[in-house]
């Protein structure tokens, strides 16, 4: 410490300075009463929010600069209610800043540390406590004590059972089987390829029988995107250019990264972009990717035509759709 | 003795016979509490947080938690006949059918965003005053702790209507729970009930939003207040300030009248957004089907930063015996955030390991006076900054003409190089302005005013400051950085002494501060 | 006389007489250039199609082979224009896409060159287009649903636009003529792909318009609309008026009475 480097002293708390309002009776008048119109506009404000409330159909507009043309129903409610409250915040304060007395008191803090003879009487207070207890000379109390214990903070864990199924290989299949007709999103309505032009996409769905409803569960991992380039286009290996029909591929719709519907295609680059992330594909490289944080490719689905010429799946993904998991292997 | 005192007079004796309140109410109403601005962003927060239980309660009456399969039939016409879960078309009859419907929910929404950004611009006052030092290092954990249910809790909030804006969120989330090793399906089959979406997730949701949070939300804030209160509030330095009082006014009237009109100039203040701007239009989003996605997702801004992480995220993914490991998931979403926020919550306890300090403070620090606590404080808001812009670089681009590859690339070397620069320059501008206060004590305020000398010298005439302000500027401690010694008398090489060599250096960097003035100084002038 | 002349020139040297001067300078100079250089559009027959495709290739030698060709073989920095149909020249011309102004990233609607009836000129009517009454046919609710499903991944959920790769974006849809959007869906002009009439049916296409254009006017429900662009927008104005207004009010608050 540096004592004998004299620091510059604390010259105390100022003199106090009064208000007009302290002194000045007018001017308290005057305060007076500028806070009971603060409190009158609250007032008025209620009023309007009530009048609103009753009166106001909810189905007119009215045009305001900047809101544009507004609901008049919902923005007087709630200006009334903003007015009502605002105001008597604003009388509360000024009432306390022109009119409450504003000298400052001075008040001293004490140390939190307890005096040590209390100490003393709590160490042995928990000390003859545990001793009576026994715990440290029991241990075979404490051992089961321990175990009852430990076994019945289990039991919610157990009894939490039944929140969920377990996983299993549901989670790795889609609906998409083979033959499953491609249809559209919405519609319902079977695709053959002439109904695509180049440059066209789809969004699309796998049939499903009459009178039968799709659960979103399954719309999550059967969604599918088509997209028609000139077969010239391609850039794929034998394998995956017989996945694809006349220039027609398909890819799975749910991001492989984490789950968004990726359908956002530029036709001139040949790219999808997922706009959750910025993931982007190239349609042409099987949906390799190009930029952004996903790391695997979306999913391609085999197709062909069947024997009506309607585009349908030549096999189920031969991986899972959407986002990695723990259990997905390379 | 009037009549209105006689009956108040037996009601108060009624209950202090019954309670003995008479003696802790007469030591609270004359609690005093220092008056500064800053003091009252944590009572923002604690505002919002009453307006989002009123509103929020009002809301439950006409919610229904449910993803049901409805179709719509209410009176918004673009949806009408649209399918549609319970919850969204709940959502809608709230926003057009009942009448101050559409005014709560906007009202409940709009008091969430405010509730997090007084969080965090009340967590940077106490930050950057260094409020969080003995004895209010508990404080500040709970208050981390308040930060990050906020977050959960407001994420949860707005993904109850099920809207499509909202559920492309739950299923980002959902990816992540997904994304951990060994246990992501099962917690994520637990949590969903199943396959993602399911029907169980929004009932389940609710019960956390309305009762699970809320709860803790209150218990928390109860030993946060109760905390300021017992220990009394921090203030800042002044002349008649010290560290063993305080300097304020009494709770009963000043502290009641001003604290308690604060809270209708919150709620009043959300109103008015509430009525005049609109927030989250579900009605234009439609409901949530894993098929359809917006140009433009963004979670609200308090997870912006943790969106714009994952975006600039490089695309790293492990295959180990047949397992995923997705570390393009893993860093941005749990790993960088949990490093930050546990940093975050154990800093007091750094600083006191860095500087050595075990003693109470009640004085505040003014933020150029602990320079390397300011600089690093600016630094972690340069890096939550560049997230957050990256969360939002879709929009930028479109607004201002920019391309997002850009934008990205830009964000992924920033988030490296930009911090560790703005740390080095605030750490300058605090030293800077403490030579500028060194300055102010010595030689005085540079009045402007030029005086010729006999001699024909011009000279600027310096005014001396007031003593008040000379106070201030030089009352605050600069204490030496820790000498640990790595080997003891006899020479023999202490244990801990690579762990001693680091706390040294870190405490000789956060000790780097100008001297300030002395009376000794002044004195040395005076005799020029 | 003199008192009169007196008035007036007492205001010549108010400090606002500059600005207002300007002002209407600017104002009678704008109007007077939309009023004369508006032109009317006159119904056109079959028997002037023969003169009017002589127009057209006037035109197309004119304003659009420099960059797509004599004979529409089109050039380095221009596709072929061989075959695109009438709805693409239509909508590229009539939207002022086409004649290219600024050859950036990304061609911008703005005003167009050329007037209705020289849009006309270098391409035959739509095959089919006179069938189509716009903003009458179509299910608003299933236009929502469409649009939602085809176009809100790149136009935003309310038709803001939104950004894609490299600098590109999805422009807004929002005042935009029925016509030009259904032929934006049919043609696929720059980066948007083709939405085929089997794939959306010619109603369920106008369906799509319907509900764009209720959302074009459907009035502020709940306010200030922000942008109609999310979250964002609604942060921002949390931190800039939500809570510049309540630390304002503090600051007051905690201010020394006078």
């Amino acid at each position: 410490m540096s004592n004998e480097i004299e620091a510059i002293k604390d010259p105390g708390l100022p003199a106090h300075v009064h208000r007009r309002a302290d002194t000045d009776p007018k001017a308290a008048k005057k305060a007076e009463r500028q806070v009971a119109i603060l409190f009158l506009l609250s007032a008025a404000g209620t009023v309007l929010l009530i009048a609103s409330y009753l009166f106001i159909p909810q189905d007119v507009f009215i045009f305001f600069p900047i809101l544009g043309s507004t609901n008049a129903h919902q923005l007087f409610l709630g200006l009334g209610m903003a007015a009502s409250l605002f105001f008597i915040g604003m009388g509360a304060i000024h009432w306390a800043k022109t009119l409450m007395p504003d000298e400052e008191v001075i008040i001293q803090r004490h140390e939190f540390r307890s005096p040590d003879e209390d100490r003393a009487e709590f160490v042995k207070a928990a000390k003859d406590g545990a001793e009576a207890a026994g715990l440290g000379r029991r241990s075979l109390i404490r051992r089961t004590l321990g175990l009852s214990l430990g076994l019945a903070g289990l039991s919610p864990l157990i009894l939490l059972g039944d929140l969920g199924p377990l996983p299993d290989e549901e989670q790795k299949m889609t609906s998409w089987k083979k033959g499953t007709r491609l249809v559209t999103d919405p519609g319902d309505r079977p695709i053959r390829p002439e109904d695509l032009e180049v440059g066209a996409v789809a969004q699309t769905l796998p049939a499903i029988a009459a009178g039968e409803h799709r659960k979103l569960s399954d719309i999550a991992k059967d969604a599918v995107l088509l997209i028609r380039l000139r077969p010239e286009e391609f850039n794929l290996d034998a394998e995956r250019l017989s996945w694809t029909h006349e220039g027609i591929i398909a890819f799975s719709k749910i991001c492989s990264h984490m789950g968004c519907a990726v359908a956002l295609y530029e036709q001139q680059t040949k790219h999808l972009l997922c706009p959750c992330h910025q993931s982007t594909f190239d349609v042409t490289r099987a949906a390799k990717v190009i930029f952004g944080p996903s790391a695997r490719p979306l999913p391609q689905l085999a197709i062909t035509v069947d024997s009506e010429g309607y585009l349908v799946a030549q096999n189920p993904f031969n991986e899972p759709v959407g986002p990695s998991f723990w259990g997905r292997s390379a | 003795m009037t009549a209105r005192e006689r009956i108040a007079g037996s009601v108060a004796n009624y209950v202090d016979e019954r309670t003995g309140a008479a003696k802790w109410m007469k030591k609270n109403l004359t609690k005093v509490f220092p008056d500064h601005w800053s003091f009252l962003l944590g009572e923002i927060a604690l505002y919002s947080f009453v307006i989002l239980l009123l509103s929020g309660t009002y809301l439950t009456f006409w919610f229904d938690p449910s993803q049901r399969e409805v179709i719509y039939d209410g009176s918004y016409a673009p949806l009408q006949g649209i399918e549609m879960s319970a919850a969204y078309a709940s959502a809608l009859d709230i926003s057009f059918e009942v009448r101050g419907g559409l005014l709560m929910r906007q009202i409940h929404h709009w008091s969430a965003l405010i509730f997090m950004a007084a969080i965090v611009v009340h967590l940077m006052r106490v930050y950057f005053t260094g409020a969080f030092r003995k004895p209010r290092e508990f404080n500040w954990i709970i208050g981390v702790g308040l930060l990050t249910l906020g977050i959960v809790e407001g994420f949860l909030g707005y993904s109850l209507p099920d809207d499509l804006l909202s559920g492309t969120g739950i299923r980002i989330a959902e990816a992540i729970i997904q994304a951990l090793p060994v246990v992501g399906s099962y917690l994520s089959f637990f949590a969903f009930g199943g396959a993602f979406p399911g029907e169980a997730f929004i009932p389940r949701i609710y019960t956390v939003h309305v009762l699970l949070l809320p709860g803790a939300f209150l218990a928390l804030i109860t030993v946060h207040l109760m905390l300021v209160w017992y220990q009394k509030h921090t203030q800042y330095p002044g002349p008649g300030r010290t560290e063993k009082n305080v300097v304020g006014y009494p709770l009963l009237p000043v502290y009641m009248a001003k604290a308690g009109g604060f809270f209708f100039i919150v709620f009043g203040v959300t109103a008015f957004l509430g009525a005049v701007a609109s927030i989250n239009p579900i009605w234009l989003y439609g409901p949530y089907t894993p098929a359809q996605v917006s140009a433009g997702s963004q979670p609200d801004w308090y997870m912006g930063w943790l969106d714009g992480l994952v975006r600039m995220a490089p695309p790293l993914e492990s295959y180990i015996f047949g397992y995923t490991i997705s570390w393009n998931i893993l860093i941005p979403g749990l790993i960088v955030p949990g490093i930050l926020f546990t940093g975050m919550a154990l800093y007091p306890f750094i600083e006191s390991w860095i500087t050595g300090d075990k003693r109470e403070h009640h004085l505040l620090d003014r933020p150029r006076n602990a320079p390397n606590r300011t600089a690093l404080g600016v630094m972690s808001l340069t890096f939550m900054l560049v997230a957050l812009i990256n969360g939002g670089n879709d929009i930028i681009a479109v607004t201002f003409d920019l391309s997002i590859n850009q934008i990205m690339w830009f964000s992924r070397i920033a988030i490296f190089v930009l911090p560790p620069i703005a740390f080095v320059i605030t750490k300058r501008l605090c030293l800077s302005l403490q030579r500028a206060d060194r300055e102010l004590v010595l030689h005085g305020r540079e009045t402007g005013r030029l005086v010729m000398m006999p001699h024909g010298e011009f000279v600027e005439v310096h005014e001396p400051i007031s003593p008040e302000k000379a106070w201030i500027l030089t009352q605050h401690e600069q204490m030496p950085a820790l000498a640990l010694e790595e080997h003891d008398a006899s020479g023999v090489r202490r244990p801990k002494a690579l762990k001693n060599k680091l706390r040294a250096r870190m405490s000789k960097a956060h000790a780097v501060s100008i001297p300030k003035a002395t009376a000794e100084d002044l004195k040395q002038i005076e005799n020029h | 006389m003199e008192n009169n002349l007196k008035r007036l020139s007492r205001f010549r040297r108010h400090r606002a007489v500059a600005p207002l001067l300007l002002v209407l300078a600017l104002l009678s100079i704008g109007t007077t250039f939309s009023v004369a250089g508006a032109a009317t559009s006159t119904p056109i027959t079959a028997a002037e199609r023969s003169a009017l495709i002589e127009e057209g290739k006037e035109i197309f030698l004119k304003g659009c082979s420099s960059c797509h060709g004599l004979n529409l073989e089109g050039s380095a920095i221009a596709p072929a224009l061989l075959g695109v149909g009438a709805a693409s020249v239509d909508f590229q011309v009539a939207t002022g896409r086409m004649p290219v102004a600024d050859m950036s990233q990304q061609i911008a609607r703005k005003d167009p060159v050329y007037d209705e009836r020289e849009v006309e000129a270098p391409g035959p009517e739509i095959p089919g287009e006179e069938h189509l009454n716009y903003e009458r046919d179509g299910s608003l609710a299933e236009g929502g649903e469409l649009f939602r499903t085809n176009c809100a991944m790149c136009h935003n959920f309310a038709g803001q636009g939104g950004a894609l790769t490299r600098g590109k974006y999805a422009p807004t849809v929002m005042g935009v003529t029925s016509r030009h959007i259904y032929e934006a869906m049919v043609t696929g002009p720059q980066s948007m792909p083709v939405f085929s009439d089997k794939t959306i049916t010619p109603e369920e296409k106008l369906s799509i318009i319907k509900w764009i254009k209720a959302a074009e006017v459907e009035p502020q429900l709940g306010g200030a609309a922000l942008g109609r662009v999310g979250p964002v927008t609604e942060g921002l104005l949390v931190w800039t008026l939500g809570l510049g207004l309540l630390i304002g009010v503090a600051v007051w608050l905690a201010m020394k009475a006078r």
